[in-house]
């Protein structure tokens, strides 16, 4: 337990040491709230079915968040550990390789929190965003999105042989996800044969229930999403552990 | 005396490289036990086997009564390890680092006395990626003894590292002994080897070819000594004559080499120095050179550089 802890508050000053990381937790997806209010003002538009370009934002950065802290910190910070040799040298250790995972899904988690939480709070005091949905049900939908999306970053880390090819492959996987699934813009505007493509974006679950359950829907609109990202978690936790390797 | 360390037959290979090959010694209690041998010859893997972190392809080990790669959970609690090659994040700093792996254990040292010991206490806020070779080489010196554990692994100790810091750390695995605890290293430092190690095993080719302490295998090689001074005029021939028939002489101009055998009855250097003054010959700057372990090394290992 004490060494989950030092463990724990050890990785969380790394990362906010790590520039690019901090970086794009917390600061870029505020740059892109402000960039957004500018663009497309204060109206109501009918493409988001009357609420605002900026209350949907929210929930989407949130989404862009959690791709980007999974997919590129959790990727890097786990592939990096072991090419340099920093596993190998845990792993002479008595500390658990669970606790090792542990700590970095916890600090992930918190730094992810904080990104979405900045993103609230500039969101109520500079645009006096709406959130209709209900503070609980929003909770479960986050962290059951977070956790779902960390376990791609550990399995791109245990598979693939090099930082370098995991973070080409977690880039390659990112980038389409992010224009596609619906986090910058609506999907409605896209083609749709490229509309087909978004249904197979696991971000684009989680663009749908965050957008969903921040506007105020019921879980029940929501089955599909909840049920691909269950399944993503489980997936994530049984092939993450298995394709754990200290070197 | 306790077996803390038992190899059998070991023998490990990677694809067509035979790493190690039928390698079997032991590791005593409270002794500092040394492996030198050529770049390749298969310390690190027979290190690296007995801490459980590689699979031998063959043969039993023992260490510290259990199998390390079926118990290595019970090694990590009662082993400190120094790995050849390690890191740690870039951005750790060194407090940072032992105040982590502390954690980990349930029972250590006081690290801020391994600070000052291993003179880091001046680094202790500068992070990992900011030390030198050697700075980091003592941090990882540190971390290997921070549990106080019972057996210590070692690999290449003092690579890296100025004198100032390599006495200062042979200080300390003395120290780890005296608490009766076992060492084992590797180097590629004679000197080290013989200063340091209670016995040592010279490795070549994945094979032991001597295990010894380092008087007995430098005994054992019945190489010889030097006597070596400057003369100042010509050295004269009654000189040469009145040496004994077993010793060499070699003249380069005023410098004068005398070779001999280390197992004779009055000791070469006062045989020679008797016969100097007796002649009244004008000699300076004499000084004896004994065998060393790293002529055993060399006339084991052969002076061809590996691969
Ligand atoms: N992971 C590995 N994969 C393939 N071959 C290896 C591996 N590790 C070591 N070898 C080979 O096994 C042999 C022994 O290597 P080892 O690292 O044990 O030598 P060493 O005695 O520690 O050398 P050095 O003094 O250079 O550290 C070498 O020929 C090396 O190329
Ligand atoms: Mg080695």
């Amino acid at each position: 337990m004490k060494s989950l802890l030092k463990m724990t508050w050890m990785e969380a000053k790394l990362f906010l040491r790590e520039p690019a990381s901090a970086f794009f937790t917390l600061v870029f997806p505020l740059i892109y709230l402000f960039m957004y209010g500018m663009i497309s003002g204060n109206e109501p538009t009918p493409m988001y079915d009357g609420q605002r370009a900026l209350d949907v934002a929210i929930p989407s950065l949130t989404a862009v968040i959690i791709a980007m802290a999974g997919l590129m910190s959790n990727t890097m910070t786990m592939a990096t550990y072991r090419e340099k040799g920093i596993l190998r040298r845990l792993q002479t250790t008595p500390v658990s390789p669970l606790i090792v995972l542990v700590a970095q899904v916890i600090v992930i988690f918190a730094m992810t929190s904080l990104g979405m939480l900045l993103l609230i709070a500039a969101g109520k005091l500079v645009y006096q965003v709406n959130f209709a949905g209900n503070v609980f049900s929003m909770l479960i939908g986050f962290v059951l999105s977070s956790l779902s999306f960390f376990g791609i970053g550990f399995i791109l880390a245990g598979i693939m042989p090099t930082v370098r090819s995991a973070w080409v492959v977690a880039m390659v996987l990112l980038y389409p996800m992010l224009f596609l699934s619906g986090a910058f813009f609506s999907i409605e505007i896209l083609p749709t044969a490229v509309q087909k493509v978004s249904a197979f974006m696991p971000l684009t679950y989680v663009v749908n229930l965050l957008r969903g359950l921040w506007a105020g829907e019921p879980w029940a609109n929501h089955l599909l999403d909840v049920g691909v990202l269950v399944g993503m978690l489980l997936v994530g936790v049984i092939i993450s552990a298995k394709t754990f390797r200290w070197e | 005396m306790n077996t803390i360390v038992q190899v059998n037959e070991l023998r490990k290979t990677y694809g067509e490289t035979v790493a190690i090959d039928e390698v079997s010694f032991e590791v005593r209690e409270g002794e500092i036990f040394g492996m030198l041998g050529p770049n390749g010859a298969g310390k690190t893997t027979t290190i690296e086997c007995l801490e459980g972190l590689r699979k031998p392809d063959r043969g039993t080990l023992r260490v510290l009564g259990v199998d390390p790669q079926r118990e290595s959970h019970i090694l990590r609690e009662r082993t400190g390890i120094q790995l050849q090659q390690s890191n740690l994040p870039d951005r750790m700093k060194v407090w940072e680092a032992l105040d982590l792996y502390a954690s980990f254990y349930p029972k250590t040292t006081d690290w801020e006395e391994l600070l000052v010991q291993l003179g880091l206490e001046e680094k202790r806020n500068t992070p990992f990626a900011k030390l030198s070779g050697g700075q980091k080489q003592r941090l990882f010196i540190a971390l290997a003894l921070l549990p106080d554990p019972q057996l210590v692994f070692l690999d290449e100790l003092t690579t890296g590292l100025d004198p100032q810091a390599r006495h200062a750390i042979w200080d300390l695995v003395r120290d780890v002994r005296a608490r009766g605890k076992t060492v084992f290293l590797t180097t590629h430092f004679m000197e080290e080897a013989e200063r340091l190690c209670d016995r040592v095993a010279i490795l070549d080719h994945g094979r032991i070819v001597a295990l010894d302490t380092p008087t007995a295998l430098i005994h054992g090689l019945d190489a010889e000594e030097r006597v070596i001074f400057n003369v100042d005029g010509p050295l004269p021939a009654s000189f040469a004559k009145a040496l004994p028939d077993a010793v060499r002489l070699e003249v380069e101009a005023t410098r004068v080499i005398i070779h001999g055998k280390n197992d004779r009855e009055i000791p070469l250097v006062s045989e020679v120095v008797n016969l100097l003054t007796g002649q009244g010959v004008a000699f300076h700057d004499l000084r004896t050179e004994q065998p060393t372990l790293e002529d055993v090394f060399l006339s084991l290992t052969g002076h061809q550089i590996r691969e």
